[in-house]
């Protein structure tokens, strides 16, 4: 069981509440595969999915990862909330909280939006992306994807490439590889690499290194994970056109024969097919972006479980 | 209003005075400094304080005409004298804006009914701040302005500020900048750097507070214009003015206690207490600021004092507005953040505001209004929010020690404040 009531960011997780999530969601990854996919585990127990952005696969993820768990799962997004009438965040999370709700889990196009909440409510708050801040059950999910390809965390070669500034799936990633002892490399144009990101670290800036250039991030690697271009988020101009983008960005089949021959290619979705990644690399051996899918389930029902279950 | 302030350390640098003495105040004016002991007036011991000419906070947001469950100019007046203001600058983004003289009457007339402070309003730059037309200038001058700002709108068209710092000229106001490129800073709501990063909020680079300040030194000095920067935050920025007052430029800067008390490191927990614009900086331009405030690039410190109620600060970080109050935090913080002459500090908070913004001087002279801050350098007190003479609660500073505090405000000879331990 984890000692926290919340899971707010993979900045503030020890490495062994890391490794204690990636073995529950080992043990829960068959539960997938049964004929019933049905534990009794969080049975009584009441998740509520409250998502301020739209989210497919994150959303049905917890989902799904709640009932296999048997908990009564509520999903609310904004557009059909009393957000839409003005409420605040505070007052729609003290409501959750009166409801008797042991879980929220929140995602958040604000930074920061799930720390506010944890402050004050009863339930367990889990962040399912804040803004630009932290996702830490994707990075999560990565890790169990990548422990099960390589058998370890440590001493791999990772390249995130793509759009640093606005992904938090680059900082929670990021927070957890250096954690264990694999060097990050971060890949951007540099109109999309954050002022200060080589400190974001701490104790673990040795493992984190920045380039401009795609070859020397993939050149050798282990990892290859794409981030999705935030066309969302861009309120400005960072770089010329999506054609000059994929250019310089995008990840090729040519491109990835400079990793290792055994690389996997990872992608938290949902793709920009033809802008981030081709066609061919991300339905090719090495993409692993299904598996990623598949251990999203699992690695949220040891949240869950490791959270709620005690 | 008559007074004998008896035995206090008579601090007023203007003067050049700095000794024992006492303070014989009569029908509200300064009759005399020197020795009271034959006198009949009644007595206001100071024995072991520090007595100055009256503090001026000259960069204040009292929020009224328009935001008056935030502040009014009577709870923001009772704050100044709980921190030892005995007179205020109020910038002029109200609801509506001071960019006419029938607004700059009502604020005049509303603080004289109500504050026990003194306030003196700021006009608008700009027809309802909107960076487009001059406002009325003269006429807000003539209704009582000590100076012109846009504040928290930079006037970004460099030709419109370039009129106005020679507009200004006539009445021989300061024109005060709120320096911030705003498309530099679009979006943020925190210092861009390592902090920003992190925390994945949208930063404010300190380029564009240093771009507006590199503009404007080069307009005031085309134009010998009369500029005042507002709430000075980068390193940089601070070498920009001291290098141009090298030069004898016409400029002037003001700094907040929270500028240089805190850094961003302190927005870490989401705390849209420190949200504020230009926001906390990094270590090394607090360092920087300090270093300006001891060698006198700075000119004063003033508290942009800017309440907000508090539904408005219990939202996501993003969305909550920028700004904290500060009027009953400033004397104390810089009383135990800086180790200052007590000369320095009474430049700081008395002589130099009033020679930045267009007010009659006062001081310890015969004749002058006997607005008067008395300081306890050692008291040791805790800040409570919660019993804030303001009527908002967005500070930083709750429950922090502080050493030093302003014991007593007098304006006009009267014992408008006092806090004996």
């Amino acid at each position: 069981m984890l000692k926290r009531k919340d899971l707010l960011g993979i900045e503030d997780l020890g490495r062994e509440e890391i490794l204690e999530i990636l073995d529950a969601a080992e043990s829960f990854q068959e539960v997938s595969t049964r004929p019933i996919k049905k534990v009794p585990t969080l049975r009584g127990k009441t998740i509520i999915n409250l998502f301020f952005e739209a989210s497919t696969r994150t959303r049905t993820s917890f989902e799904i990862a709640g009932k296999r768990l048997s908990a009564d799962v509520v999903n609310i997004s904004s557009s059909t909330s009393s957000v839409s009438k003005g409420e605040t965040l505070i007052d729609t999370a003290r409501t959750l909280d009166a409801m008797a709700a042991d879980c929220v889990v929140i995602r958040h196009s604000a930074s920061g939006a799930p720390h506010t909440l944890a402050k004050l409510t009863k339930a367990s708050i889990v962040n399912g992306g804040d803004g630009s801040h932290e996702h830490p059950t994707q990075a999560l999910l990565d890790a169990y994807t990548i422990r099960q390809r390589k058998r370890r965390l440590n001493d791999l070669k990772v390249a995130i490439i793509g759009d640093i500034a606005h992904s938090r799936v680059a900082r929670s990633n990021t927070h957890l590889l250096t954690k264990f002892g694999s060097h990050v490399w971060l890949c951007a144009a540099p109109t999309l690499m954050p002022l200060g990101i080589e400190r974001i670290v701490c104790e673990n800036n040795e493992f984190l290194h920045l380039t401009n250039s795609m070859d020397e991030a993939v050149e050798h690697a282990d990892v290859v994970m794409m981030l999705r271009i935030q066309f969302e988020r861009m309120t400005e101009s960072f770089f010329p056109s999506v054609r000059e983008y994929f250019r310089y960005y995008g990840l090729t089949s040519a491109r990835a024969r400079w990793a290792k021959p055994d690389v996997i290619i990872m992608h938290p979705g949902p793709m920009n097919r033809g802008v981030e990644i081709a066609t061919d690399v991300a339905d090719g051996p090495f993409s692993v972006i299904l598996d990623q899918v598949s251990a999203g389930v699992a690695v949220r029902m040891a949240i869950l479980y490791l959270l709620l279950g005690g | 209003m008559n007074l004998l302030v008896k035995n206090g350390r008579v601090v007023d640098p203007a003067l050049n005075i700095d000794r024992i003495a006492d303070v014989i105040i009569r029908d509200g004016m300064i009759h005399s400094v020197g020795d009271g002991s034959v006198s009949d007036l009644p007595v206001f011991d100071a024995s072991g304080l520090i007595v100055a000419p009256g503090f001026f906070d000259i960069h204040v947001h009292l929020r009224e005409p328009g935001t008056e469950e935030a502040e009014t100019i009577a709870t923001g007046g009772n704050a100044a004298v709980a921190g030892g203001f005995t007179a205020v600058a109020a910038m002029p983004n109200t609801k509506p804006p001071n960019d006419n003289p029938s607004i700059t009457h009502y604020i005049v007339a509303e603080a004289r009914r109500s504050s026990p402070a003194r306030v003196f309003p700021i006009g608008a730059i700009t027809k309802e701040q909107k960076g487009e037309t001059l406002a009325e200038i003269g006429e807000m001058f003539e209704a009582g302005i000590v100076g012109i700002s846009d504040d928290g709108k930079p006037v970004m068209n460099a030709q419109l500020f370039r009129r106005a710092l020679e507009y200004a000229l006539t009445f021989d106001m300061p024109v005060i900048q709120h320096c911030e490129d705003v498309d530099l800073s679009k979006g943020g709501v925190m210092h861009e750097g390592m902090y920003s990063t992190r925390l994945g909020l949208k930063g404010i680079p300190a380029a564009a507070e240093e771009a507006m300040v590199s503009r404007d030194l080069i307009l005031a000095h085309m134009t010998r214009g009369k500029y005042h920067i507002a709430h000075l935050s980068t390193g940089r920025a601070v070498d920009m003015v001291r290098e141009a007052k090298a030069r004898g430029l016409r400029v002037s800067a003001e700094v907040t206690p929270h500028h240089f008390t805190l850094t961003d490191a302190a927005v870490a927990d989401y705390d849209t207490n420190a949200k504020m614009n230009p926001p906390l900086r990094s270590a090394d331009d607090v360092a920087a600021l300090i270093e300006g405030i001891k060698d006198g690039t700075i000119d004063a410190i003033a508290s942009d004092h800017a309440p907000h109620h508090v539904n408005l600060k219990m939202l996501e970080f993003d969305r909550a507005p920028f700004g904290i109050t500060g009027l009953e935090t400033a004397v104390a913080l810089a009383l135990t953040r800086l180790q200052l002459p007590v000369r320095r500090f009474v430049e700081l908070f008395s002589t130099n505001p009033q020679k930045v913004m267009k007010v009659k001087p006062w001081g310890l002279f015969n004749g002058s209004p006997a607005d008067l801050t008395v300081l306890d350098l050692k008291r040791n007190w805790t800040f409570e929010v919660n019993q804030s003479r303001s009527l908002s609660r967005n500070s930083p500073f709750h429950g922090w020690h502080l050493t030093g505090k302003a014991v007593a405000t007098i304006v006009g000879g009267k014992v408008v404040y006092e806090d004996r331990a």
